[in-house]
């Protein structure tokens, strides 16, 4: 069952998701399989937002290298390169995540189709943080090769890890729920930038602050749980409210 | 709702408690002893921070209300509130900055977590204006200016937690926030101040909200006296659009 409802109770969306007995409505899982399988599908089969995610984040490592004058970066300023890099990078993603929906009319097909709506959330909020995962397996060893002075052992990269996932959770909800509202709008591609960058920022205060003592010079540090914890109660509320207002966005 | 009723009142109430408050930090609080005379721009820089947050989660709220009950007039309500605590926010940005000059011997200063996370919320909120402007279908702009203002005002204590967890204290803050708090005589000047700051956006926002009832009231008599072809439709603005009846 959605977020708050505000159509009157009579109306035809309510009488359909309230029969979640009534045989003719997806289960929301089913409807989550098939739109993830359509968007991964769409990424292989014409691969477009993940390899211009990928190289755009290397040469951004290569832009911060003749920027900041270095061959080597680590600690605060090395956590700072690695997270700038990935976060502008996922701008692109949020950019083009419902262009092809929004003009291909998929999105009024999902409309039509009698199931829940926040599946559209869940499966869109799921691709981006594949996408982002994939961008990651090649922009983090990038970094690593072409700007990281210090070389983390395994555990290190562990816990960069667990911070990418919490990171990129939140990076996924709000981009979803960006992108979304963007798609809508004349200035689609200005905008997403300018709403997602604030709203993003206590992700980068967490995934900085957690990654320096990771990257540090004097040999990797653990990460301070702290800001794991900022992490999760940012996913936590964005997903609250991804989930709740979600609904309000591809009403027509 | 008629805005108009006992503006004049209200308006005559403001300016007495501004005025009786600012003229009571001057003569009556005491001078700082470590900031001297700057630190009266407290009595303006606080109240103002206060009442733009506030102004901001009451636009959030309105925008809940416009949700669940769809009517227009909720959203016009967060409109006006979001824009007026956005002049509010750069009259903070500046007076915080001056302050910061004053006592810190800096413009900006990055490691005053208020100032920081003020500044973070107004780059979010002015995006509010030119979202709303690029959606040219009217009640899309409406729905769409609700999602993102219940979510900034979501946003506002989320963000005012991280960007404090992240900075030392490196600076004595005007609040003890262990100790005591406000010292008697100042605590008077400040919250005068800060009622009449209140009062002062509660009657701007009373204003803007007769004006854009009372325009929208004359097009639509217009209309009905002239006919439909004589008043020229509204064109594209960010501002919200009124049932005229």
């Amino acid at each position: 069952m959605s977020a708050p409802t505000s159509t009157p109770p009579a109306g035809g969306r309510d009488a359909v998701a309230e029969g979640a007995a009534s045989p003719r409505l997806v289960p929301m899982r089913a409807a989550v399989r098939a739109l993830l399988r359509k968007e991964l599908g769409l990424e292989l089969r014409a691969p477009q937002a993940v390899p211009a995610m990928a190289l755009f984040s290397v040469t951004t490592l290569v832009v911060f290298h003749f920027a900041l004058q270095r061959g080597e970066v680590a600690g605060d300023l090395g956590a700072g390169v690695l997270w700038v890099t990935l976060l502008f990078a996922a701008m692109l993603g949020i950019s083009r995540l419902f262009v092809a929906d929004h003009e291909e009319g998929g999105l009024d097909g999902f409309l039509l189709a009698p199931t829940d709506r926040t599946a559209m959330l869940v499966a869109k909020a799921l691709a981006l943080f594949a996408f982002l995962a994939v961008v990651e397996v090649v922009a983090v060893p990038a970094f690593a090769l072409l700007l990281l002075g210090p070389a983390p052992d395994a555990g290190a990269y562990a816990q960069l890890a667990a911070l990418l996932a919490l990171a990129d959770a939140g990076i996924a909800l709000v981009g979803t729920l960006v992108g979304a509202m963007a798609v809508q709008t004349r200035a689609r591609d200005l905008l997403v930038p300018l709403m997602a960058l604030p709203l993003l920022i206590p992700v980068v205060i967490g995934a900085a602050k957690g990654s320096t003592p990771l990257l540090s010079d004097a040999g990797a540090r653990a990460v301070e749980v702290r800001w794991l914890l900022v992490l999760g109660l940012y996913d936590l509320v964005f997903g609250l409210l991804a989930y709740a207002l979600f609904d309000y966005l591809i009403e027509d | 709702m008629l805005y108009g009723t006992r503006l004049r009142a209200l308006s005559i109430a403001t300016f007495v408690t501004l005025t009786g408050g600012l003229a009571l930090a001057f003569f009556y609080a005491p001078m700082d002893a470590d900031q001297g005379f700057m630190q009266k721009i407290f009595y303006v820089h606080v109240p103002m921070a206060i009442v733009a947050l506030c102004g901001f989660v009451f636009g959030g709220v309105m925008a809940i209300q416009h949700l669940r009950t769809r009517d227009s007039r909720y959203d016009l309500r967060s409109y006006v509130a979001i824009h007026l605590s956005l002049i509010l926010g750069a009259g903070v940005l500046l007076t915080g900055a001056i302050w910061a000059k004053a006592s810190w011997g800096h413009w900006w200063v990055w490691d005053e977590p208020t100032l920081v996370s003020f500044l973070i919320v107004f780059l979010l909120y002015a995006t509010y204006q030119p979202m709303r402007f690029s959606i040219e279908d009217r009640e899309k702009q409406a729905r769409y200016a609700s999602v993102f203002a219940i979510t900034a005002g979501a946003f506002v204590p989320l963000n005012f937690l991280a960007v404090r967890l992240a900075q030392a204290y490196t600076h004595p803050r005007v609040f003890a926030t262990t100790d005591g708090g406000l010292p008697a005589r100042m605590q008077l000047p400040f919250y005068l101040c800060l009622a009449g700051m209140a009062l002062l956006y509660v009657t701007l926002w009373r204003y803007e909200m007769t004006s854009k009832h009372t325009s929208a009231q004359l097009r639509a008599l217009r209309r009905k006296l002239a006919g439909d072809d004589a008043v020229a439709p509204a064109g594209r603005t960010a501002a919200p659009s009124l049932p005229t009846t």
